[in-house]
């Protein structure tokens, strides 16, 4: 277990110098600087403002600064942003889309895990059929179609949610309902199967024959072995509720991590890039390395490979 | 060839011949009524595509801002956008769009993640070990953000678009045809191949792909709608398909800006998109079943 977990974190580790390395000189070779936007800048002001910020260094020189004050855990200044640093912008963000993400997740989960076990404990009756449409809605509706019809619908139509903000608990609700949905749909099939799988071997039988209650069995026996292939999911579904966030965030006008992302692109701000970059990056390899391990712990079956 | 003729055939039991792994699959497809609804549905969707803007009078640019928004009728059948532009022409454009790059991103992760994982799996080894590490480690990077960074910074042009969607979605085929792969190339008739001194890449392209075709086209079926969704993600973000021109994701977007006063902007292309997609994934579902393939799953 330990060596696995070494290996694993070292594999990482090379994967996220990578990351940065890429990142670093792609966002170098692109036409336009974080100050060509602005117009009223004098050659004299543009010069100054880049030696403010070290542009004016060879690239390398930059990429080792930049990597040395990484190590130390600071992302460096904002550049569109004057006075803010990175580290900043991304503490009051990225709150609020944990937030978002974490209410979709767990409104994926149990809408999924609940649809799931019924369509397999009932098995090719009509809930196995209701079950199977939603999954087949929610891997084909996308979350950017989702989103405005139901915002057409229960915000501007019925008058039941604000169409757009971030402000009260009410405002959590369609935001996580959709972001959720994509991934409920996945969850729901995932459990169908594991369950289906689980629920026809000898140990269950076993149960059954001692009497236990149905819903023991499925709670106390079968849901370990049959959410498998759920947490197995669970590493992708979460890279995938990240990104997802982009457009929920850009739909409800909500004030979180993701749309700072895009924008900062858009705007060539190099060190909130390239600090949002690090950041998701580090997210999604915490989050798989940690789902491998629960793997392993829920099923000693699985044997870990170095 | 013609379709009147087979139906005169006796019943494919009744011929004395064997009947191939496709035939066997088109007749178990044929049962599956929600794949061949899917695969009715993408026949029409693609052909109204592909010839519905020559019959229509309007151009894809073409505008009437006198007329600005105006609701489905007799004219427009599904109504004009803010610029007096007819929606269903622009419909039937993206959709060529839509439809375009779905096919080419997805054949360009085909193209990749074939050759990657037979070579993988036929040769093995340690060659096998470092191209595999290769893939678990950009299976483990973001790459749907630097999918957005490329498009923001070199955007605006729609081979880049697909080069970059076919350069992410490769990954998964090179694991489903590597383990594919690896089952066939033990078998005998691939000895046989060997002992009668043919070369590694003719048994490889030659006897082993042929045999591994079912995972390859199911999967396949499968990458496509999530091509188009990825395409319609970033134009959804104002990073994909640039105006003038237009794609379901650009449609959805413009629409969802103004369905408050203008609902039809968003209804219809956003019908369509969803159409397509469980059309497509209704057919990929069937096709699975119908080649029986265990492994395409994960």
């Amino acid at each position: 277990m330990f060596r696995f977990i070494t290996s694993r974190l070292l594999q990482s580790l090379l994967a996220l110098f990578l990351v940065i390395t890429a990142t670093f000189f792609m966002i170098r070779f692109v036409p336009g600087g974080p100050f060509t936007a602005e117009k009223a800048v004098t050659p004299e002001i543009l010069r100054n403002l880049e030696a403010h910020y070290g542009l004016d260094r060879p690239l390398w020189r930059q990429y080792l600064d930049y990597l040395l004050s990484l190590g130390r855990g600071d992302l460096g200044p904002s550049f569109k942003y004057p006075n803010r640093t990175v580290n900043e912008i991304i503490g009051d963000k990225l709150p609020v889309s944990a937030e978002l993400g974490a209410l979709a997740l767990a409104f994926a989960l149990v809408i999924g895990i609940t649809l799931g076990t019924l369509a397999a404990v009932y098995r090719n009756t009509w809930i196995d059929y209701v079950a199977s449409t939603f999954g087949m809605m929610g891997i084909s509706i996308p979350t950017f179609v989702v989103g405005p019809l139901l915002v057409l619908g229960l915000a501007i139509h019925l008058g039941w949610f604000n169409a757009s903000g971030w402000y009260g608990p009410p405002d959590r609700v369609l935001p996580a309902i959709v972001l959720g949905f994509a991934y409920a749909a996945p969850v729901s099939r995932l459990t169908r199967g594991g369950m289906l799988e689980i629920l026809g071997q000898d140990f269950i039988r076993t149960a059954r024959a001692k009497g236990a209650s149905e819903l023991r069995i499925i709670t106390r026996h079968a849901l370990r072995g049959g959410l498998l292939p759920v947490v197995s999911f669970l590493g992708p579904a979460v890279a995938g509720i990240l990104t997802g966030s982009f457009v929920i965030e850009t739909i409800f006008q909500i004030p979180g991590i993701g749309r700072e992302f895009v924008n900062s692109a858009f705007n060539r701000d190099y060190t909130l890039v390239l600090g949002t970059v690090i950041l998701y990056a580090v997210l999604i390899m915490a989050l798989n390395l940690v789902v491998d391990i629960v793997q392993a712990w829920m099923n000693p079956k699985v044997r870990l490979e170095e | 060839m013609s379709v009147p003729a087979t139906a005169t055939l006796p019943a494919p039991e009744a011929l004395e011949q064997g009947s191939s792994l496709g035939h066997d699959a088109w007749l178990r497809l044929r049962k599956n009524q929600l794949a061949v609804f899917g695969l009715v549905c993408l026949a029409v969707v693609a052909v109204l595509c592909l010839v519905g803007p020559w019959l229509l009078p309007y151009g894809y640019e073409e505008q009437k801002l006198e007329l600005g928004a105006s609701p489905p009728g007799a004219m427009h059948w599904l109504g004009t956008d803010t610029l007096g532009r007819d929606l269903l022409v622009r419909l039937l454009y993206g959709g060529r769009i839509s439809l375009g790059v779905g096919l080419a991103a997805t054949f360009v992760a085909l193209t990749i993640g074939v050759v990657y994982g037979a070579v993988a799996g036929f040769f093995g080894g340690k060659l096998d070990a470092v191209l595999m590490r290769i893939v678990d480690i950009m299976y483990s990077l973001p790459f749907p953000i630097f999918v957005i960074l490329l498009m923001v910074f070199f955007g605006k042009n729609i081979i880049l678009l697909f080069v970059a969607i076919g350069a992410v979605e490769w990954l998964t085929m090179a694991r489903i045809v590597r383990s594919q792969v690896m089952a066939v190339k033990r078998m005998e008739f691939i000895e046989a191949a060997r002992a009668l001194g043919f070369g590694k890449r003719r048994i490889i392209f030659r006897h082993i792909l042929p045999n591994i075709l079912g995972p390859i086209i199911v999967y396949t079926t499968l990458t496509i709608p999530a091509v188009m969704l990825l395409e319609a993600f970033l134009s959804f973000l104002g990073l994909g398909v640039q105006p003038p021109m237009s794609s379901w994701g650009v449609l959805i977007k413009d629409g969802a800006e103004k369905m408050e006063e203008f609902s039809w902007l968003l209804v219809f292309p956003a019908a369509l998109f969803s159409l397509t997609l469980f059309s497509l994934n209704f057919l990929g579902d069937g096709l699975r079943d119908a080649l029986d393939v265990r492994s395409s799953k994960d």
